[in-house]
C-alpha cells in the first residue's frame, strides 16, 4: 500500500528531522511518481519546476554529446535527491536525467515551493541549508573524481 | 575493538633447513598469468621447491623480478583456494612492468609473507555487519578477505558489503569474483568515476554510495583500501555513519623495502608499515596520520 506522500517527504533524508508542519507544508507541493526504465524524468534546456525525492531505483545525470552521445557523470540512488535547477534563475534543467530501471520518487511542485518558501522565511532558510547541504556533498565529490584517485593510486 | 595482537597476526613463509634468510627471495615459477586490465595483471605463482606456504588475507610479498628489483604485492589469493598463489600487479614502474610482462614459465623471487591481515579471524568481525570499501587496485589485498567473510560458516557473523569504486568500468578488476560474491550472499556495489557511453551501473565516488547501504553501524566494521584520499574520506563517513572507529581498518602503504622492519623506509609515524602494518586500525595514530601533511 502506498505511504502518504506526508510520510514520504518526511521520511527523505533531504527532510529528515524536520518539524512535521515544515514537512506537511513541503508535502502540500508533493505527489507521488514513478518512470519506466530509461524514461526521461527531465531533460535539458527545459523549465525546470520539480524536486525530485528519489525513493527506489537510479536516476542517471546525463548530458548529450553529439560524438559520444549521452554521458552518465553521476547516478542518485534511494535517498537521494535530483534537480536543483529550479532554485536558481533562469530556472532551466542544465543536464537530462534519465531512469535506469524502474524508479519511485516524491515530486515537488517547484513553484509551489518557492512560493512558501517566499511567504515564510524559515521554511525558505530551511529549505536553502538543507539543498546547499546536498550540493556541498556533491561539489566535494565531484572535487575528488577530479583527482582522478584511481588512475594514478599505488595502492597494492 | 579486537586487541593489535588479534588484529596483526602473521604467519611466516615455511623455510627449509638451509634457508639463506628472510632477505633472499625463494624462487617461484609463474603457473598463470591473467591480465584483468590495461595495466593491472595477476600471476599465480608456485615455489619452484619446497612447500606452499601459508598467508593470512591483507598480507604481503615482497616480489623480485630479477635483474630488476623488488616491489611488495599483496597476496590476494583466498584461503579456500588451493593452489598457486596469487598477486595482483599494478604496472607503474620498471619492477612492476618486469614483473607484469612475466609469462607463464618464467621465475619470480618471493619473499614473505609479511605485515598485518585484516584479521578476519579475529573477534572484531566475528559479530555484525562488514564493510569492505575498495578503490581501484585495492580491491586486490582485500580479495581473500571478502573471500573468508562470505564464506564464513560462523552463525553470529553479519552480513557482507563490498563497495568498490573503479576509474571506469574497464578497470573494475576481479568481475567473477565479485558476481560470485553476490550470489553467495553479499551485497555488492560497484561505482565508477567515469561512464562510458552504455554504461548502466553506479556513477559517483564510493562514499556516495555508503548512504545507500543498510549496515547496522552500532555491531559493524568496515575495511579499507585504495588510495589514502579515498580511505580517508571512507573512514571519515563511516564514522559519521556511526561505525566506531575502533572497529574500521585500513591498509597502508609507504616505502615498503626488507619486509621485516629494519631498514625503516615505510616509516609513517610511529609505524614502520612493512612490520606494524599494512592493515592497521583506523582509530588514534592513524586516523591523526591520515589528516597529517607529511613533509
Amino acid at each position: 500500500m502506498m505511504r502518504p506522500v506526508a510520510e514520504l517527504v518526511a521520511s527523505h533524508p533531504l527532510f529528515a528531522g524536520l518539524p512535521e508542519g515544515t514537512t506537511a507544508e513541503i508535502a502540500a507541493c508533493a505527489r507521488n511518481v514513478a518512470f519506466l526504465p530509461g524514461e526521461l524524468v527531465l531533460a535539458e534546456g527545459q523549465p525546470a519546476d520539480t524536486l525530485f525525492l528519489v525513493r527506489r531505483g537510479r536516476v542517471a545525470i546525463e548530458i548529450h554529446a553529439p560524438d559520444r552521445g549521452s554521458i552518465v557523470v553521476e547516478t542518485v540512488g534511494p535517498g537521494g535527491a535530483v534537480g536543483w535547477s529550479w532554485m536558481f534563475p533562469p530556472y532551466r534543467w542544465q543536464f537530462d536525467a534519465r531512469a535506469l530501471g524502474p524508479v519511485g520518487a516524491v515530486a515537488i511542485d517547484a513553484t509551489c515551493l518557492r512560493a512558501k518558501a517566499d511567504a515564510d522565511d524559515a521554511l525558505g532558510r530551511l529549505l536553502v541549508t538543507r539543498v546547499a547541504g546536498v550540493l556541498l556533498q556533491r561539489l566535494q565529490a565531484t572535487r575528488i573524481r577530479l583527482l582522478d584517485l584511481y588512475g594514478t593510486d599505488r595502492a597494492r | 575493538m579486537g586487541s593489535t595482537a588479534e588484529s596483526t597476526g602473521r604467519v611466516a613463509m615455511q623455510r627449509s633447513a638451509d634457508d639463506p634468510g628472510p632477505m633472499s627471495p625463494i624462487p617461484h615459477r609463474v603457473v598463470g598469468r591473467k591480465v584483468e586490465t590495461g595495466d593491472v595483471t595477476t600471476l599465480s605463482l608456485v615455489p619452484v621447491a619446497g612447500e606452499a606456504w601459508r598467508f593470512l588475507p591483507g598480507q604481503f610479498n615482497m616480489l623480485t623480478a630479477y635483474g630488476v628489483g623488488e616491489a611488495a604485492i599483496s597476496v590476494c589469493s583466498s584461503r579456500r583456494e588451493v593452489g598457486p598463489f596469487r598477486h595482483t600487479v599494478r604496472d607503474v614502474g620498471p619492477v612492476t612492468a618486469a614483473l607484469c610482462r612475466s609469462t607463464v614459465g618464467d621465475i619470480v623471487g618471493v619473499r614473505g609473507p609479511f605485515g598485518t591481515s585484516w584479521g578476519v579471524d579475529d573477534s572484531l568481525l566475528a559479530t555484525g555487519d562488514v564493510v569492505v570499501v575498495a578503490g581501484g587496485i585495492g580491491l586486490a589485498p582485500l580479495r581473500g578477505a571478502i573471500d573468508d567473510l562470505v564464506h564464513r560458516t560462523d552463525a553470529a557473523g553479519g552480513r557482507v558489503f563490498v563497495v568498490s569504486g573503479a576509474r571506469e568500468p574497464a578497470q573494475v578488476i576481479f568481475a567473477d569474483d565479485l558476481e560470485a560474491w553476490r550470489r553467495d550472499g553479499a551485497e555488492i556495489a560497484v561505482t565508477v568515476d567515469m561512464a562510458p557511453t552504455g554504461w548502466r551501473g553506479h556513477v559517483g565516488l564510493v562514499t556516495s554510495m555508503l548512504s545507500e547501504i543498510d549496515f547496522d553501524p552500532s555491531t559493524s566494521s568496515a575495511l579499507i583500501c585504495g588510495p589514502e584520499i579515498m580511505m580517508r574520506l571512507t573512514a571519515r563517513a563511516l564514522v559519521d555513519r556511526g561505525i566506531d572507529p575502533g572497529r574500521i581498518r585500513v591498509s597502508l602503504e609507504r616505502n615498503m623495502q626488507c619486509g621485516l622492519g629494519w631498514c625503516g623506509h615505510c616509516q609513517l609515524g610511529p609505524f614502520l608499515l612493512c612490520r606494524d602494518g599494512p592493515v592497521l586500525p583506523y582509530a588514534g595514530a592513524v586516523a591523526q596520520l591520515l589528516s597529517e601533511r607529511e613533509r
